[in-house]
């Protein structure tokens, strides 16, 4: 396989005694968007997060195996973490604005990396909030606190905060989770058009929305990778007999 | 089945009667505890009360610009608060520009830096020790380490470092309670942006942090313009002929003046003393309102 973006090789996560992530391994294919689902507290947030490294912001964590983007390894002592952290962006359960300006939130990570200023920052900004689908809603109000944006736009903007700092990784953790269905719809669509130019993951709990966004679905249980394969197949023929009981509903 | 509806009534009545005394006694018990609590604010206020009374009618009289712009002297009608006001306007200022940045660095320090093992929290601990140690002791470590040990004198300086002292454990204590405040997802939003620790410090904790820091260190410094008993081991009862012109100059303060003045034994000197607490009280009252208006600028800002 050569069309392999990330390559996850023997990955075991700790959070003091607790064993989060069970020897996974896993290879990630560019410009698709895969869906990681699985039942509460299996690992697939730590997985992803594992990516960025933000598990090491957690106390008492601890992290072996490595991973590989476009086969430079994460985990190196060598790895510059805040460019690492630059190419792969994260939008986490809860839409988590700062609170700043609309402009400021997106600004805020071209700033860090001195990036841009004056007005190629103003086209970032404008860059990313198209890229976020929110540029028509807010364009008129980029002054405005983010706060004051409905859950759905927040999120939006988010997205478009990780988007700004031109990455080649969009992590999602249940990005959907915290909105209504009409905001949902959107935010999926928005997957969909990120998966062109990006390669996404997303962490999911619903069935549904791994269906109907993703190309490739991957199955954890307790820690372990249990199935993994093109959503069509996993879907319709689990291999495993816990993908398929989740699958048809029988726990989860 | 006659015998069983009896006894479903009759039941029916106990039950009925048991709730209806227990909602009784529930309310009676609300009404107590409101009583108790009206009882303490009446209270707390009305000694508040009293004492100002007592202090605007006795100090009033004596509150004049001559007592503002006047030197302490033997003479009560020509004795003024001048020198203590303009002494501990000095210490307070010199002790803000101190403890502020020393606190909230100290705090920072211990919620974004330091690493959680047991040297933190043993430090940790005894920051809140601190707080509770009584302020005559941090006076005669002043005067052992500032006064003699650093050979500062009996200066303002030394007197701000030891009321930086005296507060330090207040202003960390204040300040790691709002760092903890910020919200850790907007921390890790930044963090997955890039950001370094410190880029976060400074771009998300502290704006965030600001307010809380701010309205605690200035409460913290209303609590040192306020003491004596340091003030006293570091300046000492003396009469100061001069205002203050820099940081190593000899000074006194309000609290000292005032205890000084309760201390003559004409009664003319009670009254510079009651002119002299309505002043204190007034910077007092002056710099909490400063607190406020910061802080309502800065959250209006943040959200």
């Amino acid at each position: 396989m050569n069309n392999v973006k990330i390559d996850i090789q023997g990955l075991n996560v700790w959070f003091g005694s607790k064993h989060v992530i069970k020897d996974v391994n896993m290879k990630i294919k560019p410009n698709a968007v895969t869906a990681v689902m699985g039942p509460s507290g299996c690992g697939k947030t730590t997985l992803i997060r594992a990516i960025d490294r933000l598990n090491e912001l957690i106390r008492g964590s601890k992290t072996t195996g490595e991973i590989y983007i476009d086969k430079e390894s994460v985990y190196s002592k060598d790895t510059d973490i805040f460019e690492l952290r630059r190419l792969v962006g994260m939008v986490f359960q809860k839409p988590n604005p700062f609170p700043k300006s609309i402009y400021e939130n997106i600004a805020f990570g071209p700033k860090l990396h001195k990036m841009a200023s004056g007005e190629e920052l103003d086209a970032i900004v404008e860059k990313s909030l198209k890229g976020g689908a929110l540029w028509d809603e807010v364009k008129d109000r980029l002054t405005d606190n983010a706060f004051n944006l409905s859950g759905g736009q927040q999120q939006r903007l988010c997205i478009a905060r990780a988007l700004a700092v031109e990455p080649d990784i969009i992590l999602m953790d249940e990005p959907c989770s915290a909105l209504d269905p009409a905001a949902t719809a959107k935010v999926e669509s928005l997957i969909r058009e990120l998966a062109k130019n990006y390669t996404v993951i997303i962490v999911t709990h619903n069935l549904q929305q791994a269906a109907r966004v993703s190309d490739f679905t991957a199955f954890m249980y307790v820690g372990q990778l249990v199935e993994y394969g093109s959503t069509n197949r996993v879907f319709e023929k689990p291999e495993s007999e816990l993908a398929e009981q989740y699958i048809t509903g029988k726990f989860g | 089945m006659g015998g069983e509806t009896l006894l479903e009534e009759v039941l029916k009545l106990v039950i009925k009667h048991k709730s209806r005394t227990k909602d009784v006694w529930r309310k009676v018990k609300g009404d107590i505890v409101l009583a108790l609590c009206l009882t303490g604010i009446v209270l707390t206020l009305m000694s508040l009360a009293a004492l100002l009374f007592d202090a605007f009618q006795e100090g009033l009289p004596w509150l004049d610009i001559q007592f503002l712009t006047s030197f302490a002297s033997r003479r009560p009608e020509q004795a003024g608060i001048l020198v203590a006001l303009m002494g501990s306007i000095w210490v307070v200022g010199l002790t803000a520009l101190i403890s502020f940045p020393l606190g909230v660095g100290a705090a920072l320090y211990l919620e974004e830096y330091a690493p959680q093992n047991r040297l933190t929290s043993f430090i940790r601990l005894n920051i809140a020790n601190l707080a509770g140690v009584p302020s005559i002791v941090y006076g005669i470590l002043g005067l052992g380490l500032f006064v003699e040990a650093l050979a500062l004198g009996r200066s303002i300086l030394a007197g701000a470092l030891t009321l930086s002292l005296l507060i330090l454990p207040v202003i960390i204590i204040v300040s790691q309670e709002a760092i903890r405040s910020v919200p850790t997802a907007d921390r890790e939003g930044a963090y997955a942006r890039g950001a370094t620790r410190w880029q976060v410090t400074r771009e998300i904790v502290v704006p965030q942090a600001f307010p809380g820091m701010l309205t605690g260190t200035i409460l913290a410094l209303s609590r040192a313009i306020g003491e004596a008993a340091p003030m006293i081991a570091i300046a000492a009862l003396v009469y100061v002929p001069f205002t203050p012109t820099g940081p190593l100059d000899r000074f006194t303060v309000m609290p000292i003046q005032i205890f000084n003045w309760v201390n003559q034994p004409q009664s003319a000197f009670r009254g510079l003393a009651a002119a002299g607490i309505l002043v204190l009280l007034a910077v007092l009252l002056g710099m909490n309102s400063i607190a406020i208006f910061i802080r309502n600028r800065y959250q209006k800002r943040g959200r």
